[in-house]
């Protein structure tokens, strides 16, 4: 067997390996983030669809800041006629805001509960539901177990999971996909202009499994993502991609 | 219709006062009490000659509809004299009594015992029994000598009274007026055509309708029946399994009933009771109409597991408290389009609903309001359409406190943003602002000082939500931190 033909083989058997882990094939089926260079962290580029994803926000400050981002990546995961169920307890998301990050407020069912106990059993059902686009969960911390019975939910259900962890006492190792932790940056006016500018912020991939982690500045202008300047260009070959 | 009043608001017992309401640009009476009909106020009346009458009179405004509603309720009442009960006219009640009255002792201690119950409750009616519901009718409001007339009597009885007792319109009454007809009893022996050319074929059918000799009918009420389902079992049940059999079947049986007159539950009790007589229960609520027997079982399987048999349940009963119309088009629709999406929603929301209490579940839509805790609204159903757009053109924070919280701050007056505030404990350097965006108290919702909105950027780039309640000099104006913008 020649060098050639092993790598080849290496290449499908990833491709295979990426299928089975339940990562879309192309770009094309994918839906389109509008997360520009920072797609390329994940595997194949395509945001992973059908997976939990876990959001850090370790103080308070930056609860807003992983709230916008999820909301805007929100807007294009629930599309048009999708449904998006928001549970937690003591919610301060402000509906009409959401507007402002492309999706319709009176597409979320907002489900406010008292104990975490049920949060997380909400959580569950949701997840297991295949009607529903999206279900954000806004959770203290989510340990192993947990993680393990929500991976098991959406690998039937296919239905993506982001969950806010607000204030994780030890990040514990779960099988979320990936792992981000947003946190606020200063808004960039124009020199000498007065105001506040566009919400901009430090987009941390902490984890990302079969992907590269990275940091990244975005800011959200005009209903879209841009990215900015990289402080930490992480602009590497992907996997499924050989040179 | 005044006694009705009276009974609830028991100082009016024995005044003189009227309810009324407007009709063709006039404001007419509709009920007057006892005591304004004994000085000759009457219903049709306009208030104003009442007024002339009896200055002191108390005037209420009539709710339209109350008085049908009461009559309906009346008429349920009285089914417990009756199996038939009808509405007679908006306001009288026709009882079919045939074969009821020896339940209590006689026709006589019959009619005494309603008029006796109705009286405790607080209505003066009359009542009359007789062979023919026109006779009845014209006894019960113009009879005066008995109220009890005997089988075939009913021509004798009607002949003194005068010709309104025959349910007659007011032209024919008039005419008849005027041709000198005080009583039944001075036209009844006419030839028939004679009467029939004079006043239409209406009088001929009345007359015959009260004597007897034509057939009249009524359309009975029919109270509602509750929707309730009951299962007693031979020997008492104690296994879960065994309940799961008996709920499935009474859930079956109460979805069909429910498909035939084309409801759906939103709210069902499942009880049973026990041998040592202790009732055992669980309940559901959903939120959509449904009669969906797979759907219904599983919100009940939930909680299964809260009933204590003890030693064994030996009859259950299923009761739906709450339904809605739920047309067949409907759910034939939900099921073809992608309502299904909806549908199988719909049932995650009912079971977590059932879990978590259906309150915890709420959908916004906008409101036309400006002031922030009011700019949404919960929508009524989660299906009902967004009829205004969500607004974008003013900056609202992702996430905002539900209440708003005191800062202390360094501001220059009199409408400059803060230079640092301190919120928990913790100094923030406000680097950049935007503002002031005034929002005023809406005067005809609430009082209340107006507000001045600054976004306001501290140092580590977090994004804050601030305000003033009310301006510098007049009133002692307060900071507030209100929400946090991603």
């Amino acid at each position: 067997m020649g060098p050639a033909n092993k790598g080849e083989i290496i290449e499908k058997l990833q491709k295979q390996i990426l299928s089975m882990q339940g990562f879309r094939e192309t770009a094309a089926q994918g839906v389109n983030t509008g997360l520009g260079a920072l797609e390329m962290a994940f595997p194949n580029s395509v945001f992973p669809t059908g997976a939990i994803h876990e959001f850090l926000s370790p103080a308070a400050e930056h609860a807003a800041a992983t709230t916008g981002f999820m909301a805007g990546l929100l807007g294009r995961l629930v599309g048009q006629t999708g449904i998006c169920l928001w549970i937690g307890a003591r919610r301060t998301v402000f509906a009409p805001a959401l507007k402002i990050f492309g999706i319709d407020p009176d597409q979320v069912i907002f489900i406010d509960l008292i104990r975490e106990k049920d949060v997380l059993w909400t959580i569950e059902e949701a997840l297991k539901c295949d009607a529903v686009s999206v279900v954000v969960g806004e959770l203290n911390g989510i340990t192993f177990t947990e993680s393990r019975r929500l991976q098991l939910a959406v690998e039937q259900s296919k239905v993506t999971g982001l969950m806010h962890c607000f204030n994780p006492l030890k990040i514990n190792h779960t099988t979320a996909v990936a792992r981000w932790k947003i946190t606020s940056l200063a808004s960039i006016m124009e020199e000498g202009m007065p105001g506040v500018g566009y919400p901009r912020w430090s987009v941390e991939l902490l984890k990302i499994r079969n992907g590269k982690p990275g940091i990244w500045e975005l800011e959200w202008s005009s209903g879209q993502f841009r990215n900015l300047d990289k402080p930490n260009p992480v602009v590497e070959i992907p996997f499924g991609r050989t040179a | 219709m005044t006694d009705w009043f009276v009974r609830h608001n028991p100082g009016l017992q024995d005044e003189p006062f009227v309810l009324v309401a407007p009709d063709r640009g006039r404001v007419i009476i509709k009920a007057a009490s006892p005591a304004a009909g004994v000085l000759g106020i009457e219903p049709g009346m306009v208030v104003a000659d009442a007024r002339a009458i009896l200055p002191s009179l108390q005037v209420f405004n009539e709710e339209t509809s109350r008085k049908d509603k009461l009559l309906n309720e009346l008429a349920e009442w009285c089914i417990r004299y009756t199996p038939i009960v009808a509405l007679d006219t908006s306001d009288g009640l026709i009882l079919d009594i045939s074969g009821c009255a020896h339940l209590w002792g006689g026709e006589r201690q019959y009619l005494k015992e309603i008029i006796a119950k109705l009286k405790s409750f607080g209505y003066q009616v009359r009542a009359a029994i007789a062979d023919t519901i026109g006779a009845c009718w014209a006894i019960a409001r113009y009879g005066r000598l008995t109220a009890i007339i005997e089988p075939g009597m009913q021509a004798e009885a009607l002949l003194p009274l005068p010709p309104v007792a025959l349910r007659l319109d007011t032209n024919v009454l008039e005419r008849m007026h005027k041709l000198g007809f005080y009583q039944i009893r001075s036209f009844v022996s006419m030839p028939h055509n004679a009467l029939k050319r004079r006043f239409g074929p209406i009088l001929l059918e009345k007359l015959a309708q009260a004597l007897g000799e034509v057939e009249e009918t009524i359309q009975p009420i029919r109270p509602v029946q509750p929707y309730q389902e009951r299962l007693p079992s031979l020997e008492p049940i104690r296994t879960a399994a065994g309940i799961e059999i008996a709920l499935k079947d009474l859930l079956e049986a109460l979805c069909i009933r429910l498909l035939q007159e084309g409801k759906g539950l939103r709210k069902a009790i499942f009880k049973g009771c026990r041998v040592d007589g202790k009732m055992q229960q669980i309940e559901i609520g959903t939120n959509h109409p449904t009669r969906n027997v797979s759907h219904l079982f599983k919100l009940f399987e939930l909680k299964i597991n809260t009933i204590r048999p003890g030693l064994g349940l030996e009859l259950f009963l299923l009761e739906a408290p709450v339904v809605e119309i739920l047309s067949m088009e409907q759910e034939t629709l939900w099921n073809i389009t992608k309502g299904s999406a909806n549908k199988v929603v719909m049932n995650l929301l009912d079971r977590i609903g059932v879990r978590v209490g259906i309150n915890a579940i709420h959908r916004y839509l906008p409101d036309e309001h400006h002031w922030p805790e009011r700019s949404v609204r919960l929508a009524a159903s989660l299906q009902e359409k967004n009829p205004l757009i969500w607004r974008t053109d003013l900056p609202r924070p992702v996430c905002l406190l539900p209440l708003p919280e005191r800062i202390e701050v360094t501001a220059p007056i009199p409408d400059y943003p803060p230079m640092l505030f301190r919120y928990k404990g913790k100094v923030h350097k406000v680097r950049k602002a935007d503002g002031p965006e005034r929002i005023e108290q809406e005067w005809w919702l609430e009082q209340g000082l107006h507000r001045d909105y600054y976004c306001v950027e501290d140092d580590t780039g977090a994004r804050y939500w601030l305000f003033r309640l009310g301006n510098y000099g007049e009133d002692k104006p307060e900071w507030f931190v209100h929400g946090f913008f991603a």
